[in-house]
């Protein structure tokens, strides 16, 4: 290859793998947090919530799917969904920080989906005017599920926060501990710049104010107090993970590691 | 589904019959109940547990309690009487052809 060649293929090859790193954040997000909504089915505080859960959590799997198989299709190594899905360690995936974090109590779920879902809510509207045809795509298609999450998860914030003396501290405790994991939510780095100045997503800056302004109507409607902001520890988005990742790997990892190519 | 201790049947929330559309211009159709604690959340359950398939368009929920219903004890008195009126059923006359959809 000339150097003439090599020089112009060098950038595009640096976009192609910015551009894997950050559709694998958005897909590990979601298979993630739907993994751990799944934790719920069976337990829920009654029937009919149970079943909610369960949806949001196959709607976010979905979402993972989509992504996954665009992710695979980028990288050009012949790995599907599935293998990305399950056969890739801690230090590979991606996601958020926040969504690995334990169900807790049903207060602590619904305040990790309600970042979450206000999170992506921006995120995907952004991405419904993404210069990549497919992301568009796939954000049309899953902002109108994250439309439902946030209606779901601020309506319980709401009631959890706004109801008794019990539901109100145990909600504001989940507010509490999860909120140092929110730095990392709109937290650029060298990939966000990358999408950014492609014309892929816009940048994150430009969507914090508007997440931040929601959150801010949601606890007040809630009677919540918003904790102060914390530097940025968390680096889930780089592959560095909270000890509970691990965790949920092994769960959702052991069938297929432990018989490779099982169907069913 | 509840732990021994908790209060059973959905957290005492009252009763909602779910009522849905399965197509435009189709009426809605009782398809069952969900427990909720308010209006905004009985839409919410009625679509979590009865619009996973695409069963429908549009939902209708209203509080159990206000749902006035007949009497058992008075089927006969309000039922029985049509019986012998077979004549009210429009099948005494012949169908032309060219009528469609019928």
């Amino acid at each position: 290859m000339s150097t003439a060649v090599a020089a112009a293929v060098r950038p595009e090859r640096a976009l192609n793998e910015a551009l894997l790193r950050y559709v694998l954040r958005l897909a590990d997000t979601s298979l993630v947090l739907g993994q751990r909504l799944g934790e719920w089915v069976g337990h829920a505080p009654a029937l009919e919530e149970d079943l909610g859960l369960g949806n949001l959590a196959l709607d976010l799997i979905g979402q993972a799917r989509l992504l996954l198989s665009y992710a695979g299709q980028i990288e050009g190594r012949e790995r599907d969904e599935d293998a990305l899905a399950y056969l890739r360690d801690a230090q590979e995936f991606f996601n958020l920080a926040l969504a690995e974090q334990p169900n807790g109590d049903f207060g602590c779920s619904i305040v990790r989906q309600w970042l979450i879902d206000s999170w992506q809510l921006e995120i995907y509207t952004g991405l419904q005017e993404s210069a990549d045809s497919r992301l568009a795509a796939i954000a049309a298609k899953a902002l109108k599920e994250t439309r439902y999450h946030y209606r779901f998860s601020s309506g319980w914030l709401v009631r959890l926060g706004d109801g008794t003396a019990e539901s109100h501290a145990r909600v504001q405790r989940a507010v509490d501990d999860l909120w140092r994991f929110t730095s990392e939510l709109f937290a650029p780095d060298e990939v966000d710049a990358r999408m950014a100045s492609a014309g892929i997503a816009p940048p994150l800056s430009s969507q914090e104010a508007r997440w931040s302004a929601r959150v801010d109507e949601d606890l007040r409607a809630a009677t919540l107090q918003r904790p102060a902001t914390q530097p940025y520890p968390w680096h889930g988005k780089r592959g560095v993970h909270t000890e509970h990742l691990g965790y949920v790997l092994a769960e959702m990892q052991h069938l297929q590691r432990t018989y490779p190519g099982a169907r069913w | 589904m509840t732990d021994p201790g908790k209060p059973p049947l959905a957290l005492g929330w009252p009763l909602f019959e779910v009522f849905i559309r399965s197509r435009a211009g189709l009426e809605h159709k009782h398809v069952g109940s969900v427990h909720a604690a308010d209006a905004r959340m009985a839409i919410e359950h009625a679509r979590d547990v009865y619009t996973r398939r695409q069963e429908g368009i549009s939902i209708w929920v209203v509080a159990s309690l206000d749902i006035i219903a007949s009497d058992p004890e008075e089927a006969d008195a309000l039922f029985e009487p049509a019986r012998d009126k077979v004549y009210r059923h429009p099948t005494f006359y012949v169908i032309p052809d060219e009528v469609k959809n019928l």
